[in-house]
């Protein structure tokens, strides 16, 4: 069979392990973003901007204060983060009484300002970000890189804490209650508007941090977010709006099968993930993990 | 009211007749159409807009007696954004000459509307030799370089430099299509194998999964044949998978400035690609780098020194035909050599091809490197006649 299709069993492997490098990515960005849906009720279309934002952070603390990758790892999304609590308090707090629609408009809107004030300072083609980790291992059936392993596994560990913390810690309880009825948690003596802005920049700290991982593996360029943000919309709704571990096991999962199509049908590759959003929402609307409100 | 209209009648006849003395509307139009914001925004983009207002800049901002204007417009890549521009452009802004257009998607449905309407186009973007082959055009002339011309040296030069055995990394529209097939066929003819090749669509930031592929080919040599920020993250991923250093050759069809710069000469260097511009070239060329330098902070890429020098020799046609009138300004270019920082000896064709030196260049290593912008060496000069496609080759229905 293998054989018959032209492609070896090894290059199969290969390109599975590439899918689930590929679907740490997408898993942490659609975290962030179902994290921010789940509490804010915002769709931040902002999100891809952040993550370009998280690797811009990384290359001008390398450059312009000589921090290297390991304390931009951390720097840089708390940066990011901080100016996301910035924009919550001062434009997004306004909307959260209207419809769904003012904040994504809003989140757009700034995602474009983001993005053109970064493609006039920095250009379109891109800065160079070195290797922290270079090298690899050859596995036999491809050669892994040091770097993509690392990567593979910070994800995982991030989006397990995540979820842990959302759903199995008291701090989470009281995120969930607050989504759930914010004037009660509000009486038992919690500051939810602070605890909504907390979320809203641990959404967009997730963002920068995977754009610090995506620094030394691709270009750090202004549009590297919008290549990417459409997708991960695609695996939210596919996961379902708001579902947390729907969120990560759809990123992985898409990343794998997105993967494999790059070995039977490249040319499809771009779309495969829409083509699968389009049947998810006339099979399970809520998507996979959601549960319709 | 009689003597009003005849007024009118008169001044009409009257413009008339001022529009065969000198150019048409008592201006010059120059539009540049490019990708301003998307992966050739730095190879082309507002760069070529500067080169080409050094060009008129060099012409004292006047032709023939005749202020010149410049606009310019961002096609987005998309052939149908593209069209509706040149129509715009066309027919109610009185633009005389449509330049640059990369994408050659985007080129071939801006040729087709010049060439309807009578107006000169001055290719330096796209690529695709069809634009001087089976859709030519008497008003379009494609001054860089094409398709043919980047395969003919990479097949033979190339060839023999980096070894026998080849894979394709191709982005999937037209660019990449025609680029795979014109170099295979020249791969071919000299004795070459094509071990394989994979699609990859416009903007891919990941490679690692084509990248792997074209490692498990076991193929001595890898083309890459995209462009712009495509190019830049294979080549960066290739270093992270270690291709380079498993004995494969990294072969780029087209590498710019931009593209070296951003990748750092450590990513980059070794590189082999195909040129049509050398900065090193002589004074003429390495004062032009300079002063383009010195007022957008990088060097130019030869799709900007292209549009420049195809304007300048535009505005010269002008200049000696006393009209803007399409025909007999491209008559003009035809005659005259094209001498400049850009091209030595170069010619314009019947066909809309401008002949002239092309080069195979390669990166040159971190300790080569004598200061910023200092990133490429020549390996071999191939002369015009033998880069380009031979006019009678081209099916183009105007030189039959």
């Amino acid at each position: 069979m293998f054989e018959l299709l032209g492609i070896p069993p090894q290059a199969l492997f290969g390109q599975l392990l590439l899918g689930l490098i590929n679907g740490a990515f997408y898993a942490m960005l659609s975290l962030g973003l179902a994290v921010i849906f789940g509490l804010l009720n915002v769709i931040n279309f902002t999100h891809g901007a952040q993550y370009m934002m998280g690797a811009f952070g990384a290359w001008m603390l390398l450059n312009y204060a000589g921090i290297p990758f390991w304390g931009a790892l951390v720097l840089s999304p708390i940066i990011v983060a901080i100016i996301g609590m910035v924009i919550e308090r001062t434009l997004l707090k306004r909307l959260y009484h209207l419809d769904h629609l003012y904040g994504l408009l809003l989140t757009f809107g700034l995602a474009l300002i983001l993005e053109g004030l970064f493609r006039r300072q920095y250009g379109s083609s891109g800065l160079p970000y070195n290797n922290p980790l270079p090298g690899g291992t050859n596995l036999g059936f491809m050669f892994l890189p040091n770097y993509r392993a690392f990567v593979v596994v910070a994800s995982l560990v991030v989006c397990i804490a995540t979820w842990y913390v959302i759903e199995r810690t008291k701090l989470g309880s009281y995120l969930r209650a607050a989504t759930e009825r914010p004037d009660l948690v509000q009486a038992f003596g919690i500051d939810v508007p602070r605890m909504i802005t907390l979320t809203y920049g641990f959404g967009v700290g997730l963002a920068a941090l995977a754009g610090v991982l995506a620094a030394p593996a691709y270009q750090v360029s202004p549009t590297m977010g919008s290549n990417l943000i459409i997708v991960v919309f695609a695996v939210v709704v596919i996961g379902g709006m708001g579902s947390i571990m729907g969120a990560i096991l759809t990123g992985f999962g898409l990343g794998i099968v997105e993967g494999l199509t790059k070995v039977f049908y490249p040319e499809a590759s771009s779309t495969v993930i829409f083509v699968i959003m389009a049947i998810v929402l006339m099979v399970k609307p809520a998507g996979l993990f959601g549960t319709a409100k | 009211m009689k003597a009003i209209s005849l007024a009118l009648v008169a001044s009409s006849f009257l413009s008339l007749a001022a529009a065969h003395a000198g150019p048409s509307d008592g201006k010059v139009k120059i539009a540049v159409m490019n990708d301003m914001s998307g992966p050739y925004a730095e190879s082309t983009g507002m760069g070529s807009v500067e080169a080409v207002r050094m060009a008129i800049e060099e012409a004292g901002g006047k032709v023939a007696g005749s202020p010149i204007e410049l606009i310019f417009a961002d096609h987005q890549n998309k052939p149908d954004v593209a069209s509706a521009i040149a129509n715009k452009w066309i027919d109610t802004e009185q633009v005389d000459v449509i330049v640059d257009v990369p994408n050659s998607a985007a080129a071939l449905a801006v040729q087709d509307i010049a060439k309807r309407k009578n107006r000169v186009l001055l290719v330096s973007g796209g690529g695709t030799a069809q634009l001087t082959g089976a859709s030519c055009s008497p008003t379009t002339a494609q001054w860089t370089y094409d398709t043919y011309a980047l395969s003919q040296g990479m097949g033979t030069v190339g060839l023999q430099k980096l070894g026998d055995s080849w894979f394709f990394l191709t982005v999937d529209y037209a660019f990449g299509h025609a680029l795979e097939k014109d170099l295979s066929d020249v791969l071919k003819a000299n004795g070459g194998k094509i071990l394989g090749a994979v699609r990859h669509p416009l903007n891919a930031s990941d490679f690692s999964s084509y990248l792997l592929q074209a490692q498990g080919s076991k193929a001595k040599v890898i083309a890459l044949a995209n462009a712009g920020g495509d190019t830049a993250n294979a080549i960066k991923q290739a270093q992270e998978f270690g291709i380079p250093q498993g004995g494969q050759t990294l072969a780029s069809l087209l590498m710019f400035p931009t593209d070296i710069h951003a990748l750092g000469l450590k990513s980059a260097q070794d590189l082999v690609f195909m040129d049509g511009w050398d900065p090193n070239r002589d004074a003429e060329s390495r004062a032009f780098a300079k002063a383009f330098i010195d007022r957008t902070g990088r060097m130019p890429s030869m799709i900007q020194v292209g549009s420049y020098s195809a304007v300048r020799h535009y505005l010269k046609a002008i200049e000696t035909a006393g009209t803007d009138d399409a025909p007999a300004v491209m008559a003009k270019m035809r005659e005259a050599p094209i001498n400049d920082a850009f091209a030595k000896g170069g010619r314009l064709r019947a066909d809309g091809r401008m002949v002239h030196d092309m080069y195979l260049m390669q990166v040159k290593k971190i300790t080569e490197s004598t200061g910023p912008w200092d990133y490429s060496k020549v390996l071999s000069v191939i002369p015009g006649d033998h880069a380009f496609r031979p006019i009678e080759q081209g099916g183009c229905p105007i030189v039959r």
